[in-house]
């Protein structure tokens, strides 16, 4: 089952896309990390996928096939937006209560034991928390419904980096409580740690797609003289050359790993966070889905 | 590190019932507590007044009834002593319950949406398994009937008050300015300033120039309803006909002209209401 599926889907805000032909099919049990600059669309994203934001094109469905937004959909999604908003005039118990009878499931054994954990006294106001602890309450609340699917817009933004090793850590738990997780973020090298799966965006465009080991099995560097460049660039599919003066530096994407190496060149493994950065830097044209594009789904009935 | 286990995965519970609306009575209580208990506390503070006063201004006209058996001239005193006090203050608070939906519905209603669009709380609140359209219905409906069963309350109170000052002065229950405050009307004037303070404040998205709006469309519904569409049900009377009765001037089709001027504000507010969903669900972000 896919947790995600998004086929054309776009928004445009009158005529600026913020979001363009965004096809993406994440299966269920992973930790994808959603990586870009800002602006680049990840909140857009994120927004349409629980229904705050109305597709301008294309569809989105989560949870094996329900429309984005749908009761049905937002029942097995706990969704943290970006600043992690509150109610600041009520106290931490009271958005426990509240949570709890806005939806079909809510532990509260649960909810009241990492906030406790968290040093996080019940009866504070919520506006009277840190930003940090603001936004563990969200995730609490959050985690505390049991959902299928976590989707976390810039959860690291406002906390210290213990608080991150501790989010990290809760990420982990709940993967391995079988969660899927869609966590945004630029802070890449944090989420290597977590993440099992990359969806690189920029100027609202899906750059890059799939799982992080198919993703490293799909590229290589190769070294190898300047001179040649050029004619080695030809005959592979690249995504971005480096030049030095008499060294050359080409990132292309390979079949696999028995793929023959040009005489005199050398062929090393990527780094994701190299890999994603690169990505990032290549112009629109140049970028093509990655292994996503093998894991694109059927069209799907959508459940009724 | 938290060392907390998440719960069991739940099952796809497949054939969902929706969440019973019960759930939202705590809800909107919580989420609205300070117009849910200020508007009733408000208005219990006005009530009394009301209750003060009209006891006061029941005895002054009881006994100025009794006084048209005694002197001429005493009863002239005492009755132009009447029209500069009692005749004065119950016009005063005659003009101020024709304010009353305005603010009571406005103040009500435009925070109700635009405070979660302001502060960005919609994005937890419109995230929730409850569903949106369903959490935003049963907020308003339950905030529309605490403020329908406090207006109508004052409404029935002040046409007691204002019995007697009216009786004496000859002016009719069908009076433009006093029919808006009885009956059925009253509630249904709140009701329709509360909802077209819901629907701006979906509209405009901000609390305060929600506010506004509301007051200045009330303020042009009111007019429209005076000039224009009132005649069409409610026939006028002669004006300046000054008689004192005993009993209040009977004012033909009062209660169908009641019944008409509630029904079409409750259609517009249904409507209003109908409008602020379909934003909801088509123009979020």
């Amino acid at each position: 089952m896919n947790v995600i599926e998004t086929s054309g889907l776009g928004k445009s805000y009158g005529r600026v896309p913020a979001l363009r032909d965004c096809t993406l099919a994440l299966p269920a049990g992973r930790a994808a990390a959603l990586v870009g600059p800002n602006g680049a669309g990840k909140s857009t994203l994120m927004n349409m996928l629980v229904g705050l934001t109305i597709p301008t094109a294309g569809s989105a469905a989560v949870l094996g096939g329900q429309p984005a937004g749908s009761a049905a959909a937002l029942d097995g999604i706990g969704f943290v937006a970006q600043d992690a908003p509150v109610y600041k005039s009520l106290s931490c118990a009271d958005m426990l209560h509240l949570t709890r009878n806005l939806n079909r499931r809510f532990d509260q054994q649960y909810a009241e034991a990492r906030l406790a954990e968290l040093g996080i006294p019940l009866k504070k106001k919520a506006g009277k928390l840190s930003g940090g602890q603001q936004a563990q309450l969200a995730l609490t609340l959050a985690l505390a419904r049991r959902p299928r699917l976590l989707i976390l817009d810039e959860p690291l933004a406002a906390l210290d980096p213990l608080a991150r090793q501790d989010f990290l850590g809760t990420v982990m738990t709940a993967l391995a409580d079988g969660v899927s997780v869609l966590l945004s973020s630029h802070a890449l090298a944090e989420l290597e740690r977590v993440a099992d799966y990359f969806i690189v965006l920029a100027s609202g465009e899906v750059r890059l797609a799939g799982d992080a080991d198919d993703l490293l099995a799909g590229h290589r560097m190769l070294t190898g003289p300047a001179a040649e460049a050029d004619r080695i660039a030809g005959q592979h599919s690249v995504v971005e050359v480096r030049r030095a003066a008499a060294q050359a530096h080409v990132l292309v994407r390979i079949s696999g790993p028995a793929e023959p190496v040009p005489p005199g060149w050398e062929a090393h493994p990527v780094g994701l966070e190299e890999l994603i950065l690169a990505y990032l830097r290549a112009p629109g044209g140049a970028a093509q889905p990655g292994p996503a594009a093998a894991l694109r789904p059927e069209p799907t009935e959508v459940a009724r | 590190m938290t060392v907390l286990t998440l719960p069991a995965q739940p099952g796809q519970d497949a054939g969902m019932a929706p969440l019973p609306w019960r759930r939202m009575v705590w809800v909107t209580w919580r989420q609205h507590r300070a117009t849910l208990i200020s508007v009733p506390a408000v208005l219990g503070v006005v009530a009394l007044f009301l209750l003060l006063m009209g006891l006061k201004v029941h005895h002054d006209y009881a006994a100025l009834a009794a006084c048209h058996g005694a002197g001429a001239a005493a009863c002239e005193n005492r009755a132009s002593a009447l029209t500069s006090t009692d005749w004065t203050m119950a016009n005063t608070i005659l003009i101020l319950m024709n304010l009353a939906p305005a603010l009571i519905g406005g103040f009500a209603g435009a925070p109700v949406l635009a405070r979660e669009l302001e502060s960005g709380t919609f994005r937890y609140a419109w995230t929730q398994g409850f569903g949106r359209l369903r959490s935003t219905l049963a907020r308003i409906v339950l905030i529309a009937i605490v403020l329908a069963a406090v207006s109508g309350a004052l409404g029935e109170l002040f046409a007691w008050f204002f019995g007697p000052p009216m009786q004496n002065a000859g002016m009719s229950p069908g009076a433009a300015t006093v029919f808006v405050t009885r009956g059925l009307a009253f509630p249904a004037w709140t009701l329709a300033a509360f909802t077209i303070g819901v629907f701006l404040g979906m509209l405009i998205r901000r609390v305060i120039p929600a506010l506004a709006v509301t007051f200045g469309a009330y303020l042009a519904l009111g007019l429209l309803a005076w000039l224009v569409v009132r005649k069409l049900y409610l026939p006028e009377l002669a004006p300046g006909r000054i008689v004192i009765l005993q009993r209040l001037p009977a004012v033909p089709h009062f209660w169908p002209a009641q019944f008409i001027e509630a029904g079409w504000l409750l259609a517009l507010s249904a409507l209003l209401v109908a409008a602020t969903l379909w934003l909801v669900r088509h123009r979020v972000a």
